[in-house]
Order: structure tokens, then C-alpha cells, then sequence
């Protein structure tokens, strides 16, 4: 049997992987995928935290979350085509008009 | 070791191989198949954890749709990998990134312990009970106690697609005065990205 610590940590690990995609990444597709990785090991840890108090109710937040996910994707796949379109670029250190 | 645990560790091995991979590349398209890959090992541990509905939904509606939604945006956007990303960073940057992110990680170790520590939740799983995260159980929660966060995400679906095609859209000032055809509109942004 696996400990479920061992999930926890798989899920801090994934959640550590995605956080750094987030900083390093200069290309905004591979930054917005982080962002979904970032998601997934939240799911990993709530299916987890289920299974350890054996209670369902995380699992139904684990599907509310993939539809907000997907919605998210959705939106935000929309806002790249719509930057690349007027500026041509999708490099995330060039979009810095709002930047002080 | 048990078949259990080795499981669980080549399906751990694969989720991190995969994600640091996919942040890796500078394709992509191998960036979004790095992420399946690390999405289905994902799905393994979420069978493992007994969530069997929910695995399959991570393969059919992660894996599947949303994946492909983005190798869509990509190759529309004619992304190859050779796009002009600017100088890197500076290495001082670079080392404070990294260490926020050691520093992340550390602290989240210590909230799993101290969890465990505080024995709010047990170390070991209590043994199941046999229709654990099947269909019926989670479906049954879902219209009963979370029919209204559940009726919440179905308007935020119908926002999320309404928003989405009103901002891909051209103006309509563009469409209207017409001069540039679509092509010729399309052509040059594509060329420039893709060079």
C-alpha cells in the first residue's frame, strides 16, 4: 500500500515543476500549459486528501475544477490567438505595456 | 516493494519526467505531447487512488480535448519552435527563480507534514468500500449536494464560450471596410511568427 504522503509529494513536486515553468518560460503557450500542470497537481493532492478521509466530496471538486479548467483553456487559448494577431509575437516579455 | 508501490513510482517518475520536459522544449507541439504523457501518468495514480471516474475523465476530457484545443491554437498560429524569444535573462534572475521555487517546494513538504503530524488525516488509507469513486457515487454527490456548484459551472461554460468567440474575432471595423482579404490579413502575421 502507498503511503498517501507519497501522492502529496508527487503533487508538491508537479506543482513545483509547473510554478517554475510559469517564471522561466518566455514562450506564452509553454507558460499557459504550466498554469494547467499547476491545476492538475492541485486535482492529484484534492483526489489524494479523498482517498486518505475516504470521503467522495473531494472527487466531485476534482471534476468541478476540470470544468473550470477547461473553460479557462478555453478563454485563454482565445486571448493568445487575439495577442499574436495584433503584436505579432508570443513572447511574454514583450507584452509589458501595463508594466511600470 | 509491492506491485502497488512500483506503480506508483514509475508512474511518478513519468508525471515529473514529463512536466519538466514539457517546460523544457522550445517546440511546442513536443511541449503538448510531454504534458499527455505526464497527464497519463497522472491518470494512473488518479485509478490508484481509486478514482476511477475521474482518471477516465483526465485521459477523454484533458488528454483528449483540451490537449488538442491547444495543438489547434498552435499549428493556426503556425508555431514552430523558432520564434524570436528575446536575449535570456539574466543568471542572477534565473537563480532567484529557482530558488523561489526550492523554496516553494520545501514549504509545501512541510504543510504535508505537518498535516500528517497534527493526525487531522491518517498516514496509511482506511480500506475502501467497494463502489468507492465509481459514477454512481460521485454522480449521486453531484446533483445532490453540489447541484448548485454544479449549475454554476454550466453558466460559467456558456460565459467561458461566449467570451472566447469575442475575442478570437476580428473587429468588426476590419471585417466591415473589407479592403485586405482574409488571406492577406492572415498571411504576414503568420510569416513573421513563424520566422
Amino acid at each position: 500500500m502507498v503511503p498517501v504522503t507519497a501522492y502529496l509529494i508527487l503533487a508538491a513536486v508537479l506543482f513545483g515543476v509547473g510554478a517554475l515553468g510559469v517564471l522561466i518560460s518566455r514562450n506564452l503557450i509553454i507558460l499557459f500549459m504550466s498554469v494547467e500542470l499547476m491545476l492538475n497537481a492541485a486535482n492529484l493532492a484534492l483526489i489524494a486528501f479523498a482517498r486518505a478521509v475516504n470521503v467522495v466530496d473531494g472527487q466531485v471538486v476534482v471534476f468541478l475544477v476540470l470544468t473550470v479548467a477547461a473553460a479557462e483553456a478555453a478563454v485563454g487559448l482565445s486571448m493568445i490567438v487575439t495577442i499574436v494577431r495584433n503584436r505579432e509575437t508570443i513572447n511574454v516579455d514583450r507584452l509589458n505595456l501595463l508594466k511600470w | 516493494m509491492t506491485g502497488d508501490m512500483i506503480i506508483f513510482a514509475v508512474s511518478a517518475v513519468v508525471a515529473v519526467f514529463g512536466a519538466v520536459m514539457m517546460i523544457a522544449q522550445k517546440n511546442p507541439v513536443a511541449s503538448v505531447m510531454f504534458l499527455i504523457l505526464s497527464l497519463l501518468a497522472q491518470a494512473v495514480c488518479y485509478v490508484q487512488l481509486g478514482a476511477l471516474f475521474l482518471g477516465a475523465v483526465l485521459v477523454v476530457v484533458y488528454a483528449g480535448a483540451i490537449m488538442v484545443l491547444f495543438l489547434f491554437v498552435i499549428m493556426l498560429l503556425n508555431l514552430r519552435g523558432r520564434e524570436d524569444l528575446g536575449l535570456s535573462s539574466h543568471p542572477m534572475n534565473t537563480i532567484t527563480k529557482f530558488l523561489l521555487v526550492v523554496l516553494l517546494g520545501v514549504e509545501l513538504v512541510l504543510i504535508v507534514k505537518s498535516v500528517f503530524m497534527s493526525g487531522a488525516v491518517g498516514g496509511m488509507m482506511a480500506k475502501p468500500t467497494d463502489d468507492f469513486g465509481s459514477v454512481a457515487q460521485v454522480a449521486k454527490l453531484l446533483f445532490t449536494k453540489y447541484m448548485y456548484p454544479f449549475q454554476l459551472t454550466g453558466v460559467l461554460l456558456l460565459v467561458a464560450l461566449v467570451g472566447a468567440v469575442v475575442m478570437a474575432r476580428k473587429d468588426r471595423s476590419e471585417i466591415a471596410h473589407g479592403a485586405p482579404s482574409e488571406e492577406a490579413v492572415n498571411e504576414p502575421t503568420a510569416g513573421k511568427v513563424g520566422r
